[in-house]
């Protein structure tokens, strides 16, 4: 398999203190792709800087085989990575349909080819039935699926999740896991995620990275990461086992 | 609900919508002959304040750019076309074609500096009155417009309408304007159905998530403002047609541009009805008031606004979202576009 | 024209500054600490200038005697207006305040026109023409007095900030809503008093005013512009930078008005507004970046 996503030594500082220090990796095409540690482990800068919310000081990002650190987040988009917040954006006072019409729109021009597709991945994901409604109105749980399906709208390659399980009771999480499932397997979907819920990280990621204060400290299958003693002792501690 | 549902709901909406449409325009095309002078000058003025608002409207309520300073814009158009009929004979609709884009290029500057420099918010409402007073300091001292004495134009002959030169009696005059509204009208709510109408709406929500969705919101702010600015700059064509007289103070002033924002406001900051039924009550109301006053003798410059600041005081205070959101839901005309 | 002509308009226009400066410091303790923004703030000084002229052509009483008692009827109507109209719009959008405050002002301006007429009233001091010498420089009275006044009621305010226990407690609320609540402080009294302070501040600056300015209703939304000027460039929330800005504003107009022509003196003062906010808008005296 080829890497889709590429960083090479990528580096961020904050006044001093060091939030990513020289992380590598590759996320093989078609993968999907879990980040986990800590908090404060750097995860979200990460995130931050492959999506362009933030640029790094030093090292490359490369997206199938172009680099794109540096670039404005709407580019980023536009070359085919998708993102959701971890305290999820939809746009409050649009209606769910126009939430993800506007997602749509970034590959059809055409108001109605674009709304076809957004009423499509609001069946797939069960929302059709509050179309109509503000996105604000919608619970936290549908909020989280309508950034999902927002993001997917963009046609990604790429989507990054961060901690969209997090705060979702565990019908709920299984659903989703089934979901983003499916759309690897289905269209080849490149998935990497930050997650906490490690139910679910052993269930999807077909390879783990573990992030402690900025630095890479074991990378691999999941089931060999979760016994790595040095994960066990900085992050999982030893009752999770 | 299902999808079929949904779609006869909708059609329902749509063809309300489409039959008040369709009265209002009717009623309002008869209005020269249903009434006097005097009403049809009040009915010039309140379209004349619904046409400046849908064209703020873009801004503020599209695309979620608070602007102070949309006088600038009129007062541009006002000048241009003005000088280039006074001082050198040219026609108000070749001026115009001439005012477009010089508003446009003065919004896109402004747009330009703003986006580019991460101006938002109220620094951006402060930022476009400080180019407005800009202007109106300038013009004040510019000899080509007669700087502070004020520009003149030849006043117009009841008796002869000459729609070229924008010269004729209030009937004439009417029309214009009123075209010039449905024009406005129908370029909103084609922009608003339109793919940079969704670009607007999701970067006046959050525009950081707007950009993660792929939008290059800075491009599509700079439409919003040059767009509204050049739809502006025709109201200022028309005033200076209308009134046949220019003061800088009067045409920059900051006072012009608050009430530019007051019908929209008032009916509705982001709809499409909001601007045109917020001009209708408040310049009705006021007009109401103003004649009012001088039936029972009485004088009172001020009032009038002060009736303006109440009337936005309360709609601000009790209706947020302006009147014509919940009246569009009790008659059942809801889904005017959010 | 001489060097001491420049040096007389300078000195003049740094007095005008400092009472542009309480003004505007007013402003900036609303802004610092309710993160209101007051649109009406030139409004609410032109209601304090009406004060001092009616007290003065009523019953001669001076507006620099005056200025307490001003700045305490302010301080009212300003607590008034924040606890009762304001302080529901706190979790309001940035906007929709504004839009608020904007109702304010156009009514105020436009009730004092139909109380007062459109013709400006003035104050005539017996010292209105009187004026210092020191050394080369002529210095008018009124103004020097109006600016040391501005001096000290600022400094009053600095030392209430800085010593007292509800000064204190308003600056810990300013830097940290969640904690002042958790520490059991009443934020809304609290955002009522320094809005009140913000307005008193406009009370007092308005009643030295009307020692330098002839007073019109429609003076409000320029004195309004002008004190957002004044804090942004001096920086939004600072203080020491309203006073500051105030200083420089004064200066900048009466130059350009003695170089110039004095109509188009705000032209420059917009010119410095706009560039701060282009390239500096922290403000020109604060060392925060935003």
């Amino acid at each position: 398999m080829t890497s889709l996503l590429s960083l090479d030594r990528v580096s961020k500082r904050f006044r001093g203190l060091v939030a990513v220090d020289a992380v590598s990796f590759a996320v093989p095409e078609g993968g999907i792709f879990a980040v986990i540690g800590p908090n404060g482990a750097g995860k979200t800068t990460l995130f931050n800087m492959i999506a362009g919310a933030m640029a790094p000081d030093a090292g490359s990002i490369a997206f199938a085989g172009a680099p794109i650190a540096g670039l404005m987040p709407d580019a980023v988009c536009r070359r085919g990575v998708a993102r959701t917040f971890q305290l999820v954006r939809p746009f409050p006072a649009l209606s769910v349909e126009d939430n993800v019409i506007v997602g749509a729109l970034l590959r059809r021009r055409d108001v109605d080819a674009a709304r076809e597709r957004a009423h499509a991945l609001l069946r797939r994901f069960d929302l059709f039935d509050r179309c109509r409604q503000p996105a604000s109105s919608l619970t936290l749980p549908d909020r989280k699926r309508l950034e999902v399906v927002r993001a997917l709208a963009t046609e990604p390659k790429l989507l990054l999740l961060d901690e969209m399980l997090a705060g979702l009771r565990p019908t709920e999480i299984d659903r989703m896991v089934a979901i983003l499932r499916e759309l690897n397997s289905e269209s080849g979907l490149t998935i990497l995620l930050i997650e906490h819920v490690m139910r679910a990280v052993m269930a999807l990621a077909s390879r783990v990275l573990v992030l402690d204060h900025g630095t890479v400290i074991a990378e691999g299958a999941p089931e060999a990461v979760v016994r790595d003693p040095a994960v066990v002792r900085s992050y999982l501690g030893a009752e999770t086992l | 609900m299902t999808a079929v549902a949904i779609g006869r709901a909708a059609d329902g909406v749509r063809r309300r919508n489409a039959v008040l449409l369709v009265v209002l325009l009717a009623a309002l095309l008869a209005a020269p002959w249903l009434v006097n002078d005097y009403l049809l000058t009040v009915m010039i003025v309140i379209l004349y304040s619904a046409f400046t608002g849908q064209a703020w409207n873009i801004m503020m309520g599209f695309a979620g750019q608070l602007s102070l300073g949309h006088a600038l814009y009129a007062g541009l158009g006002a000048y241009v076309s003005a000088v280039l009929f006074t001082k050198f004979g040219i026609d108000p609709w070749l001026g115009f074609l001439v005012s477009v884009p010089v508003a446009a290029l003065s919004g896109a500057i402004i747009g330009f500096l703003a986006f580019r420099f991460g101006v938002s918010g109220v620094y951006f409402a402060i930022l476009t009155i400080a180019f407005a007073e800009f202007a109106r300091i300038g013009f004040d001292h510019l000899s080509l417009v007669n700087a502070a004495a004020g520009l003149f134009l030849p006043v117009a002959q009841y008796g002869h309408n000459d729609l070229l030169r924008l010269r004729g009696d209030p009937t004439m005059f009417y029309y214009v304007i009123l075209a010039a509204t449905v024009v406005a009208f129908a370029l909103c709510r084609f922009l608003i159905g339109s793919r940079i109408g969704y670009y607007w709406l999701a970067i006046r929500e959050d525009e950081q998530a707007a950009r993660s969705a792929g939008i290059d919101t800075f491009r599509c702010k700079m439409y919003a403002v040059t767009i509204s600015a050049a739809i502006t700059s025709f109201a200022g064509v028309f005033y200076a047609f209308f009134y046949n007289n220019l003061f800088p103070e009067q045409v920059f002033g900051i006072g012009r541009s608050i009430e530019m924002i007051l019908g929209p406001v008032i009916g509705g900051v982001g709809t499409l009805f909001g601007p045109i039924l917020g001009s209708f009550l408040l310049t009705g109301l006021a007009e109401t008031l103003d004649s009012a006053l001088a039936a029972a003798g009485l004088d009172v410059p001020g009032a009038k606004e002060v009736f303006y600041g109440v009337c936005l005081l309360i709609v601000i205070v009790a209706l947020p979202d302006g009147v014509w959101p919940p009246l569009a839901r009790r008659l059942g005309l809801d889904k005017d576009k959010r | 024209m001489t060097f001491d002509v420049y040096l007389n308009v300078a000195v003049a226009g740094i007095l005008t500054g400092l009472v542009y400066g309480l003004m505007a410091l007013g402003l900036s303790v609303i802004f610092g600490v309710v993160r209101v923004i007051n649109f009406a703030h030139g409004e609410m000084m032109s209601i304090a200038m009406f004060l001092a002229v009616v007290l003065f052509s009523a019953f001669h009483l001076d507006p620099l005697i005056m200025l307490l008692p001003i700045a305490a009827v302010m301080f009212v109507f300003g607590y008034v207006l924040q606890a009762g109209l304001i302080n529901p719009f706190m979790t309001r959008p940035e906007h929709s305040q504004f839009l608020l405050l904007v109702a304010v002002g156009i009514i105020i301006v436009n009730v004092l026109l139909i109380v007062f007429g459109p013709d400006a009233r003035t104050v005539q001091t017996s010292y209105a023409y009187d004026s210092f010498q020191l050394g080369p420089v002529l210095v008018d009275a009124s103004k020097a007095y109006a600016g040391v006044a501005a001096i000290v009621f600022a400094a009053g305010l600095f030392a209430f900030f800085r010593f007292s226990l509800v000064g204190k407690a308003i600056r810990a609320c300013a830097d940290n809503y969640t904690g002042a609540l958790v520490v059991g402080l009443n934020v809304n009294r609290l955002y009522a008093l320094s809005f009140a302070l913000g307005t008193a501040c406009v009370g007092a600056a308005g009643s030295m005013m009307t020692l330098i300015v002839d007073v019109t209703p429609n003076l409000g939304p320029t004195y309004t512009l002008l004190a957002f000027v004044i804090v942004i460039t001096g920086g939004l929330g600072s203080m020491a930078g309203a006073l500051l800005g105030g200083v420089l504003i004064g200066l900048t107009e009466a130059l350009a008005g003695l170089l110039f022509t004095p109509s188009a003196k705000s032209m420059f003062a917009f010119a410095i507004l706009v560039l701060v906010l282009l390239f500096r808008p922290q403000g020109l005296f604060s060392k925060r970046a935003t």
